[in-house]
């Protein structure tokens, strides 16, 4: 290239830095920072208002989600067959996350900025829901997401509608507790949930004298458990405590039961196992063994009745309802029922009104913290029956406070700050 | 797909426009980016155009590796997760900093008192963007030496690369220090900027346009340059090329550090324009579709990678907002329809229309498994380091 061009670049150069340099904004600490939450853009004039649904319809956890996807859809319909809210019908925006976070993220953004949405329900994975967190706080919207998780967290721009910890994973270690166990061997997929909550098992095992037989994680979508099967056999705990998800959990319970395993001699704690999951497992290889959750479709409440009558009525009388659904169906629910207790679609109204506000959902009466934004709910231990249906065969003494930085246990000091 | 098949062989130099040409581009490119953009555009599709120019980067940098050096480089997710992550970590400690908390908040959340030694270089502005700018290339340095003296190349490299963009993902998903799988978000600042206020987030997309067309710049410089020829070189005939006295590896370590450094400055764009960095940004998934766009625009253009990928991004983004799961099969036939028809994307498009209207100039130097014609008015070697 001639020498002569060259000179063209520095003047070019110095423009475009020029034009970034005017573009400047607010430096941290200065006086005026944008950091105040941007004004809401939601359209309340209409008969109709906006809500989001963002659940992943492509991808990893795709077949987990559309399931969810479907419970939103079925409490929005229902709510609008109900003369909708605030005399308002729901006008549902749905988008695909993609099983990616800054999908989620994206979709967050434009959902909340773009559409104007009075609220978002989903999320599913951890880092989905992590990956939306600043977007619902930096623009003022709400988030409801349903779904257990591993706890350590609140924002008074998410409600969590699923289980934390002190609601899932505590009531299982004292039923096995109860049930004269003395030691647990713990297997789980690798990522923060299951590392979570086995930092919880041991920290629980540590002050209850539980011993540890071992630890093992394999990665996301792993299917090879014959090494890690084979040392839970020899290590002979009481009981196993099972943190694997998805894919992996066909994997594993075909290993445990083609091992020789039996619940009888080493019943599998599941926390994530459902009845959509063990209808891909296979009844054959997961029978009697058991779950930790708070709703179950065999439930004999009147309103999980009417709720599974009504679902397999409008999707089809083969479908399962699960815990994450009955979650985000819930959270559809309180969100009506938070607007309507404030009498506006405004965030702050709503955030303020939350405190007390009830529901009658499927797996029981749940009432919202105001505080943590969690709700109360029933814990039940279930064991998977021959159908494929899953029992409760233990229930926790009424709906437990949410307590998802567990400040209210004294051998969990340490866990959190 | 074979990687050393030229995609588009030696015509007169098409693929890379003449110095008029290229100033009035840039004029275009400068006046789209800088004035209509941000004047047409939401905040919020501006952060998404933005996100979309730093693919634009990583294929600016694989248009280089593969069309032009036919490296199928399939792991870029491992140079853009460094240029990431070494930037997350530093606006990480710089928000503890300035909210006066000893460690990151997602540290302090899983009981962490401490900041562990091997993250506290990166507290420092300076060494975060000096590692952000060398270490990919200094990685892709060794690997590259390693890779290429062993004469190791076709589908073999690709494999290696991809390997280890998912043996990043799966070590990061077990750092707990990184965020594991929900990796490193909620940035509040950006070297004292606050991220919050739209008018610095404007600024950050001026950045990385601006970055966008100091590396098509410096890709058109290499393009036209001698080195430029001896990598088509390499890529068309490698063993022609070494007779000559030269030894490939070193040409082919020269643009594979280029497209790793192009990567690495992505990037460290990426995590403050998108908020975000996970173990599924850098993993195998994205490595691919760095990839796509490049292919789909003409891979051995100057342009085409990067408008191929700034345009696969934004029909990701807006076809997935109307039909959800359907776009995954949309991109997927598109894919394969230019592969096995238009093998130079769509820039080779215009070429193939004229000759199809044209058939008696249809010129036998034109076909793509032909050797290109290497220009051998070359005497002398030195350039090549």
């Amino acid at each position: 290239m001639p020498r002569v061009r060259r000179r063209a670049v520095l003047p070019a150069t110095a423009a475009v830095l020029g034009l970034v340099l005017t573009a400047c904004g607010s430096r941290v600490g200065e006086d005026g920072a944008g950091a105040a939450p941007a004004e809401s853009c939601v359209d309340t004039s209409g008969d109709s208002i906006k809500v989001g649904a963002i659940n992943s319809l492509s991808g990893a956890t795709a077949i987990n989600e559309t399931v969810i996807r479907d419970a939103i859809e079925f409490a929005v319909d229902e709510i609008n067959a109900d003369g909708g809210v605030l005399g308002k019908q729901l006008d549902l925006i749905a988008e695909d996350g993609a099983s990616d976070p800054t999908v989620f993220a994206e979709k967050a953004e434009k959902l909340v900025t773009s559409d104007c949405v009075a609220a978002v329900f989903g999320g599913y994975t951890s880092a989905s829901r992590k990956a939306m967190l600043p977007v619902f706080e930096d623009n003022g919207g709400l988030l409801y997401y349903g779904q257990q998780y591993e706890g350590l967290e609140d924002s008074s721009n998410i409600f969590y509608s699923g289980a934390t910890t002190n609601q899932q994973i505590i009531p299982a270690l004292d039923y096995l507790k109860e049930q004269g166990v003395t030691s647990l061997y713990l297997v789980g997929s690798d990522y923060v949930f299951p590392r979570t909550s086995n930092a919880i098992v041991k920290a629980y095992a540590d002050a209850n004298g539980i011993e540890i037989k071992g630890e093992d994680y394999l990665p996301l979508g792993a299917t090879e458990f014959s090494t890690i099967v084979n040392k839970i056999r020899t290590a002979d705990a009481d009981a196993v405590f099972n943190v694997v998800v998805g894919d992996s959990l066909v994997a594993f319970f075909r290993e445990f039961t083609a091992a020789g395993l039996t619940a009888a001699d080493m019943p599998v704690m599941s926390m994530c196992l459902g009845e959509e999951e063990v209808a891909a497992v296979g009844v054959e290889n997961v029978r009697d063994h058991l779950a930790s959750w708070n709703y179950y479709q065999t439930l004999e409440t009147p309103e999980n009745t009417s709720f599974v009558e009504a679902f397999r009525a409008e999707y089809g009388a083969d479908r399962v309802t699960s815990d994450p659904m009955e979650s985000a169906y819930t959270g559809v629910h309180l969100w009506k029922a938070m607007v309507e207790k404030a009498d506006s679609f405004d965030v702050a109204d709503v955030q303020e009104a939350a405190d007390g506000v009830s529901y009658d959902s499927p797996g029981g009466t749940v009432v919202v913290d105001g505080d943590n934004h969690h709700i109360s709910k029933t814990a039940r231990i279930g064991q998977i029956r021959a159908d494929g249906q899953i029992v409760s065969v233990w229930e926790s003494d009424g709906a437990i406070e949410p307590d998802p930085y567990l400040t209210t246990y004294d051998w969990a000091e340490g866990l959190a700050d | 797909m074979s990687t050393t098949t030229p995609a588009a062989p030696a015509r007169r130099w098409p693929a890379v426009p003449g110095p008029l040409r290229t100033g009035a581009g840039f004029a275009l490119a400068a006046v789209v980016l800088f004035a209509v953009a941000p004047a047409v555009l939401s905040d919020f599709r501006l952060g998404l155009l933005g996100k979309f120019l730093c693919f634009a980067i990583v294929a600016a940098g694989i248009g280089l590796a593969w069309g032009r050096g036919g490296m199928l480089t399939l792991g870029q997710g491992l140079f853009f997760g460094m240029g990431a992550y070494v930037m997350a970590m530093h606006l990480k400690l710089a928000d503890a900093q300035v909210r006066g908390d000893a460690v990151p908040d997602f540290m302090s959340i899983a009981g962490v008192r401490d900041v562990p030694g091997w993250w506290q270089p990166f507290a420092s502005p300076v060494v975060t963007l000096l590692v952000v700018l060398l270490a990919p290339g200094a990685v892709a340095v060794l690997l590259g030496l390693m890779v290429f003296k062993r004469r190791v190349k076709g589908a073999y490299f690709a494999i290696l690369s991809q390997a280890l963009a998912a043996a990043l993902a799966t070590w990061v998903v077990g750092q707990q220090m990184l965020g594991g799988s929900n990796g490193l978000n909620r940035f509040r600042t950006f070297f004292g900027f606050d991220l919050s206020d739209p008018a610095n987030r404007r600024l950050l997309f001026f950045i990385a346009a601006g970055t966008l067309l100091v590396v098509v710049a410096v890709v058109r410089q290499l393009m036209r340059s001698r080195y430029g020829e001896l990598l088509v070189a390499v890529r068309d005939q490698e063993e022609r090329v070494r007779f000559l006295g030269y030894d490939p590896a070193n040409v082919k370590v020269v643009a594979y550090t280029v497209a790793a450094t192009f990567a690495g400055i992505a990037g460290a764009l990426f995590v403050p324009l998108v908020g975000i960095i996970s173990p599924s940004d850098v993993g195998i998934v994205p490595s691919i579709s760095f990839l796509i766009g490049v292919a789909i625009g003409g891979r051995d253009t100057l342009l085409g990678p990067v408008l191929g990928a700034i345009g696969i991004a934004w029909a990701e983004s807006s076809l997935s907002e109307s039909f959800p799961s359907a776009w995954v099969y949309a991109q997927g036939a598109l894919f394969i329809v230019v592969v096995g028809f238009l093998p130079g994307g769509l820039a080779s498009l215009g070429g193939v229309l004229r000759r199809r209207g044209r058939p008696a100039e249809r010129v036998p130097h034109e076909e793509p498994d032909e050797p290109a014609s290497v220009r051998t008015t070359e005497p002398e070697k030195e350039p090549v380091a």
